[in-house]
C-alpha cells in the first residue's frame, strides 16, 4: 500500500514539474584560476566556491539542471592554461571556463574556446582587449577591465585636484596597458602625466622608483601594476612618507585581499576602483558571510569572487530557458539576451561586445582609526554609474559590434 | 612499423646492438603508435616535446658531463622564432619549425663558444646568466608579445597536404621529429665522436693528452644539444600554438634537469621516462594547486637520496645492461 | 651642497640612489654570505637558502601573530629557529650528499626549497602577511639630499655589523681557524681531536640563519609571501659567483658592490635593472673565473 501511495505521488509530482521529468541538463564549470601564485586569494579556491555557492543559491537540481565544478591551476602560464582548457573540452565534457585571471591565460583561453564553440565567463582578468580587439562571440567579461579601473581612478582623481601624476608601471604588455589607459583620462580630464618609471616584473624593491616618485613632486602616484608588485610598493610607499608628503597613491588593480595583506596602517589613503564591496549592503554582507564560512582560511570574498557567482548564476538563467549546454555561441546569445539581475551586482545587462555593464565604485582606503575591526577597510568616495563605467561599445574595436 | 625502424637503426649503426636497447625501442615505438587512440594525443604531444628537449639536455649532461641551467634559452627561442615564422611570415610548418630550430642553434654557437671556456659550477652559472639575458630579450623585444607571448600560432599544413589542424595528424608528425631526433642523439653518442665525448667527461686531461682537443668536442656537443632543444621548443609551439615567457624561463631550466634526473642520468631512454613522469603528474596534480609544487619537490628529494641514477637507470643497474 | 646634473639626472638625487642601492645590496651582502659560507665549508651550493631567507620572515610573522612576540625579540629567536631547521636538514640529508658530485647537493636544497614553498602557500596563501615596522624605527630623516626612513638605516648598520662579524669569526678567530683547515683537510682536524661532522652541522645552521635574519630584516618592508626568495635567490648565487665562490669578504663586497650598480641602473635603465647583475656576472667569469675575490680557478 504504501509503495503504491509512493508510486502514485511520484508520478502525480512528474506530471505537475515537466522540468523535473525530463532529463536533466547537465552542465560542467571549470573554475580555471591561480590557485598557487600571486593572485591566488583574489581568485584561486574561492572563485570554485563562489560557483558552487551560485549553483545552490540558484537551486540547480531542483529545476532539473545538473551542474558540477571542477577546478584547476594555471600558474599564470598561458601554455597550462591553454593546455587544461583544450583537455578540459576535449576529455572531461567541461561546457563553461570561469574566473582565469592573467590577460595573458584569459587571452588564450578565450581563443580555444571559440574554437570549441564553449563559454568563458571571464571575471579575473584585467585587459580590455577581451572586449575589444580580441572579443568572441564566446566570451563574457564580467567584472573589470582596466578600462574601468583606469577610468574610475584616474578620473575621479584628477577631478578632486590630483592634476599632475607619475606611474610606477609593471615593464609588461598588462602594466603599460594600464599606464595609457590611464593616462588617456588624466589628460583628457586635464591632468597631466610628468613622468614614469617602468619597473622589471616582477620587482621587489621599489624604493628607488618611489625616489624618483617623490623627486618628481607629481600630485598623485599611480600603480600600474599588480599581485606582490603593488603589494610591495604600497608597503615601500609608506615607509618613504609618500602620503604624509602630500602626495596621493592611487592603485589601479588592488583587491581587499591585498589590503588585508598590506594592514590598514600600511594602505591607509589608498585609492582604488571596484566593482564590488563585501560591506555595501545587506545582500553583500549575506553573501561575503557565507562565503567566510566555506573559506578555509575565513578571508572575505573580493569582486573577482563576485563576478564568479554572478557570472554563473546568469549562465544558469540562460541554460534554464535553453536547456542543453552544448552550443556556446547560443548560450552567450541567450545570456546577452536577458538582462542581469542579482543581488552583489543589481540590474544590468551583457553588451553586444561581451562587457558586462554595472556600476564601479572609487574607495579609499580607512585609517586604523576609522576602521570598525577586520576586514572594514574601504570608504565609499564616488558611484561611478553603469553608463559611464565601462568603455563605450564603439570605442571597443570589437568586430562583433554592428555599425 | 616498429620493427622496419629496429631494423633500420641496426643497419644504420653498423654495428651490434645492445639486444636489450633494441626490445626497449621497439616497445617505445610500439607504445608511442598506440597511444593516441587510447590516450588525449594534446598531452602526448606535449611529452614527445619535453621528452625530446631532455633528450638533447642529457646529452650534454650525460654523455659531457656539462651542467647547464640555461637550456631554457634555446628551447625558447625556438618556439619564439617558430610561432613567429608560422603566424607573421606565414611560412609552412616544417619550415617554420626549422627556422626555430636554427635559430636556436646559431644561439648555441655563440653561448656554447661562451661557456666551454669555464668548467664545473662556472660553467652552470655562465649558462644561466647567458640565459637569463635571452629572458630578458624575450621580455623586451616587441615580436615576442611581452607576458601575452605569441598566441594563435596556425598549425598549417604538413609539406601543403596534410592538414595538421588534426590532433591526429599532428601526433604522428610531432612523433616523427621525435624519433628523428631521438635516432639521431642515439647515433651521436653510439659513434666515435660519442665516445670522445665520454672519454672527456671522464678525464679531460686524458682526452687531451691523447691528442683530441675537448674545447671542439664539447662546443659541437653544446650546439647539436641547443639545436634539438630548439627544435623541441619549435614543436611545442606549432603543437599549442603559443610561444611564450615561460619557454624561457629560468624553471624550464630547472624543469628539464628535473627531467632528466627522474629518468636517469647518461640513459638513452631515461629523459623520456623523466619527460612522461613529470609531463602526467603536472597534468593530473594541476587541479591541486600548490600541492604540484610540494610534490614535485618531493621527488626531486627522494630521487637525489634514493635514486640518484634515476627509474632507468635504477632498472638497467638491475639489469646490469645500459638502457 | 653643490649640485650638478649627471645625463639628466640630478647629483641630488643620484646620491639617494647611491645610497638607497647600497641598502638593498646589504641584503645581497647577508645572504651571499650566507651562501658563501656554506659552499665553503660543506661544497654545497645551497638553493634552499631563498626558502629560508623567506621562513625567517615567516617565523617573525609567526611570532607575532600567535605569541605576541614582537620584532626585536623575533631579531635573534628567528634565526636560530631557521638555523635549527637547518640543522635537521644537514644531519638528515645533506651530509650523505657531500662526496658527491655538486650537482646533487644543488638538486636536493632545489626541491626542498620546492616542498617549503609550496606547503607555506597551501597554508597561507601566496598573497603575503602583514609585519609593521617596529615603533622605535618609524619616520625617517631627512638628509638634505634624500629621506631617509630610519628603518632602512638600521638594515644597513644591522647588515654591516653581522658581515663583520662572521668575517671577523671565519678569518681572524682560532674557532674560524679550525673551520677553515677542516675544508682543506678533514681527515687531519678530525684527527687533531676536533669534532669536524658537527663542526660543519653547526655551519650549515649559521649560514642558514643569516639567510633568516636576512628574512626578519626585510619583513617590514618586503611583502611577507612565500614566493619572496624564489626570485632573489638567483640574483645572490650570481653575487656569490661574481665575488668568487667561498670568498667570505668577496661575498660582502660584492653584495653592497652590485646593489649600487643595480641601483644606478634603476635610474637609468630601470627595465634591465633584474638582468645588470647577470650581464656583470658573465664578464667576471670569463675574464675573471675564479670570481673577482676567489682564490684559486
Amino acid at each position: 500500500m504504501f509503495r503504491k501511495m509512493l508510486l502514485a505521488s511520484a508520478l502525480a509530482l512528474a506530471i505537475a514539474a515537466p522540468a523535473s521529468a525530463q532529463s536533466p541538463v547537465r552542465v560542467k564549470f571549470g573554475v580555471l584560476s591561480d590557485m598557487s601564485g600571486i593572485y591566488a586569494d583574489a581568485t584561486g579556491q574561492g572563485s570554485v566556491i563562489a560557483a558552487q555557492m551560485a549553483i545552490e543559491d540558484f537551486q540547480a537540481s531542483q529545476k532539473g539542471i545538473q551542474a558540477e565544478v571542477v577546478g584547476a591551476d594555471h600558474q599564470n602560464r598561458p601554455d597550462v592554461g591553454s593546455n587544461v582548457v583544450r583537455q578540459w573540452f576535449d576529455r572531461e565534457n567541461v561546457d563553461v571556463v570561469l574566473d582565469t585571471p592573467t590577460s595573458s591565460v584569459a587571452l588564450a583561453v578565450s581563443e580555444v574556446t571559440r574554437e570549441r564553440n564553449k563559454v568563458f565567463l571571464n571575471s579575473g582578468a584585467a585587459s580590455s582587449d577581451l572586449t575589444g580587439s580580441a572579443c568572441s562571440p564566446n566570451t563574457i567579461h564580467w567584472t573589470y577591465d582596466t578600462w574601468a579601473l583606469a577610468n574610475g581612478t584616474g578620473g575621479a582623481l584628477v577631478a578632486e585636484g590630483g592634476d599632475t601624476w607619475f606611474f610606477l608601471t609593471a615593464d609588461y604588455a598588462f602594466g603599460h596597458a594600464l599606464e595609457r589607459d590611464t593616462s588617456n583620462f588624466v589628460t583628457s580630464k586635464g591632468g597631466r602625466v610628468i613622468g614614469a618609471v617602468r619597473t622589471p616584473f616582477p620587482s621587489s624593491d621599489f624604493s628607488s622608483f618611489l625616489l624618483q616618485a617623490q623627486a618628481s613632486r607629481a600630485k598623485v602616484i599611480g600603480l600600474a601594476n599588480a599581485g606582490g608588485d603593488t603589494i610591495n610598493s604600497i608597503k615601500q610607499a609608506g615607509e618613504f612618507g609618500i602620503t604624509q608628503g602630500g602626495q596621493r597613491l592611487a592603485g589601479l588593480l588592488v583587491f581587499d585581499t591585498d589590503i588585508h595583506s598590506l594592514g590598514l596602517r600600511t594602505a591607509q589613503g589608498l585609492v582604488l576602483t571596484a566593482p564590488f564591496y563585501w560591506d555595501r549592503d545587506d545582500a553583500t554582507r549575506a553573501f561575503a558571510a557565507r562565503y567566510e564560512q566555506r573559506h578555509p582560511r575565513r578571508l572575505k570574498p573580493t569582486y573577482v569572487h563576485a563576478g564568479v557567482y554572478s557570472s554563473v548564476m546568469h549562465y544558469l538563467k540562460a541554460l534554464e530557458k535553453t536547456r542543453s549546454a552544448a552550443d556556446g555561441a547560443k548560450m552567450v546569445a541567450e545570456m546577452k539576451a536577458m538582462p542581469t539581475d542579482d543581488p552583489l551586482f543589481g540590474k544590468g545587462e551583457v553588451r553586444q561586445d561581451g562587457r558586462k555593464i554595472h556600476p564601479m565604485y572609487l574607495y579609499q582606503v580607512k585609517t586604523p582609526a576609522e576602521s570598525r575591526g577586520a576586514w572594514d577597510y574601504n570608504k565609499l568616495l564616488r558611484t561611478i554609474p553603469a553608463a559611464e563605467a565601462f568603455r563605450p561599445l564603439r570605442d571597443g574595436g570589437c568586430s562583433l559590434v554592428r555599425s | 612499423m616498429a620493427t622496419v625502424t629496429a631494423g633500420e637503426i641496426r643497419a644504420a649503426t653498423h654495428e651490434g646492438l645492445p639486444r636489450q636497447q633494441v626490445v626497449a625501442f621497439v616497445i617505445m615505438v610500439g607504445a608511442l603508435v598506440a597511444a593516441p587512440f587510447f590516450f588525449y594525443p594534446v598531452f602526448l604531444m606535449k611529452v614527445l616535446c619535453f621528452a625530446l628537449f631532455a633528450c638533447a639536455f642529457n646529452l650534454l649532461i650525460g654523455y659531457v658531463g656539462l651542467l647547464s641551467f640555461g637550456h631554457a634559452a634555446y628551447f625558447g627561442m625556438g618556439s619564439y622564432v617558430a610561432a613567429h615564422a608560422a603566424k607573421v611570415w606565414g611560412l609552412p610548418t616544417e619550415l617554420a619549425i626549422l627556422a626555430g630550430t636554427a635559430v636556436a642553434g646559431v644561439l648555441g654557437v655563440v653561448f656554447g663558444w661562451l661557456a666551454i671556456k669555464r668548467q664545473g659550477i662556472y660553467f652552470a652559472m655562465i649558462t644561466l646568466a647567458l640565459a637569463q639575458m635571452v629572458f630578458f630579450f624575450s621580455l623586451q623585444a616587441p615580436f615576442t608579445g611581452g607576458e601575452d607571448g605569441i598566441q594563435s600560432v596556425p598549425r598549417g599544413h604538413l609539406f601543403g597536404v596534410i592538414d595538421l589542424r588534426s590532433d591526429l595528424a599532428m601526433y604522428f608528425f610531432v612523433l616523427a621529429i621525435f624519433l628523428m631526433g631521438f635516432l639521431f642523439i642515439y647515433r651521436v653518442i653510439h659513434s666515435p665522436f660519442g665516445q670522445v665525448l665520454k672519454a672527456i667527461r671522464e678525464n679531460e686531461a686524458r682526452a687531451t693528452s691523447l691528442g683530441y682537443r675537448p674545447d671542439h668536442y664539447k662546443l659541437t656537443a653544446f650546439v647539436l644539444s641547443a639545436t634539438l632543444a630548439g627544435l623541441a621548443g619549435a614543436t611545442k609551439a606549432i603543437v599549442f600554438q603559443l610561444a611564450s615567457l615561460t619557454d624561457v624561463h629560468w624553471s624550464m631550466s630547472g624543469e628539464v634537469v628535473l627531467m632528466t634526473l627522474v629518468g636517469g642520468l647518461g640513459t638513452v631512454f631515461g629523459p623520456v621516462v623523466g619527460a612522461l613522469t613529470i609531463v602526467t603528474m603536472q597534468n593530473y596534480l594541476a587541479s591541486f594547486g600548490a600541492w604540484v609544487t610540494v610534490i614535485q619537490g618531493v621527488i626531486f628529494i627522494v630521487c637525489v637520496m634514493a635514486f640518484r641514477r634515476g627509474v632507468i637507470g635504477e632498472i638497467a643497474n638491475v639489469l646490469k645492461k645500459p638502457l | 651642497m653643490m649640485t650638478f646634473t649627471i645625463f639628466g639626472v640630478s647629483s641630488v638625487a643620484l646620491f639617494g640612489q647611491l645610497l638607497l642601492g647600497l641598502i638593498n645590496g646589504a641584503f645581497y651582502a647577508m645572504l651571499s654570505l650566507g651562501l658563501a659560507v656554506i659552499f665553503g665549508m660543506l661544497n654545497i651550493i645551497n638553493f634552499t637558502h631563498g626558502a629560508q631567507y623567506m621562513m625567517g620572515a615567516f617565523v617573525a610573522w609567526m611570532l607575532l601573530d600567535y605569541l605576541g612576540i614582537g620584532y626585536w625579540p623575533a631579531l635573534v629567536l628567528a634565526p636560530v629557529i631557521v638555523g635549527i631547521t637547518g640543522v635537521i636538514i644537514e644531519r638528515t640529508m645533506l651530509h650523505r650528499l657531500y662526496k658527491l658530485d655538486h650537482l646533487y647537493g644543488l638538486l636536493l636544497t632545489f626541491g626542498l626549497a620546492l616542498t617549503i614553498q609550496g606547503l607555506l602557500r597551501n597554508q597561507y596563501g601566496a598573497s603575503g602577511l602583514p609585519y609593521a615596522i617596529p615603533d622605535e624605527l618609524r619616520g625617517g630623516t631627512n638628509l638634505g639630499f634624500m629621506f631617509l626612513p630610519n628603518y632602512r638605516g638600521w638594515v644597513v648598520v644591522a647588515s654591516l655589523v653581522v658581515c663583520l662579524t662572521t668575517w671577523f669569526v671565519i678569518e681572524r678567530t682560532k674557532l674560524g681557524a679550525y673551520l677553515r683547515a677542516a675544508t682543506e683537510n678533514p681527515t687531519l682536524v678530525q684527527a687533531m681531536g676536533i669534532n669536524v661532522p658537527r663542526m660543519i652541522t653547526l655551519t650549515y645552521g649559521t649560514g642558514v640563519g643569516l639567510a633568516g635574519l636576512a628574512g626578519v630584516l626585510a619583513a617590514p618592508i618586503y611583502s611577507v609571501n612565500p614566493n619572496m626568495g624564489a626570485d632573489l635567490i638567483i640574483v645572490v648565487f650570481a653575487v656569490v659567483v661574481i665575488g668568487g665562490m667561498g670568498s667570505i669578504l668577496g661575498s660582502i663586497v660584492t653584495g653592497f658592490g652590485l646593489g649600487v650598480v643595480e641601483g644606478l641602473t634603476k635610474v637609468f635603465y630601470p627595465e634591465a635593472s633584474a638582468t645588470v647583475i647577470f650581464v656583470i656576472m658573465v664578464i667576471v667569469l670569463l675574464t675573471k673565473p675564479a670570481g673577482l675575490f676567489g682564490r684559486n680557478a
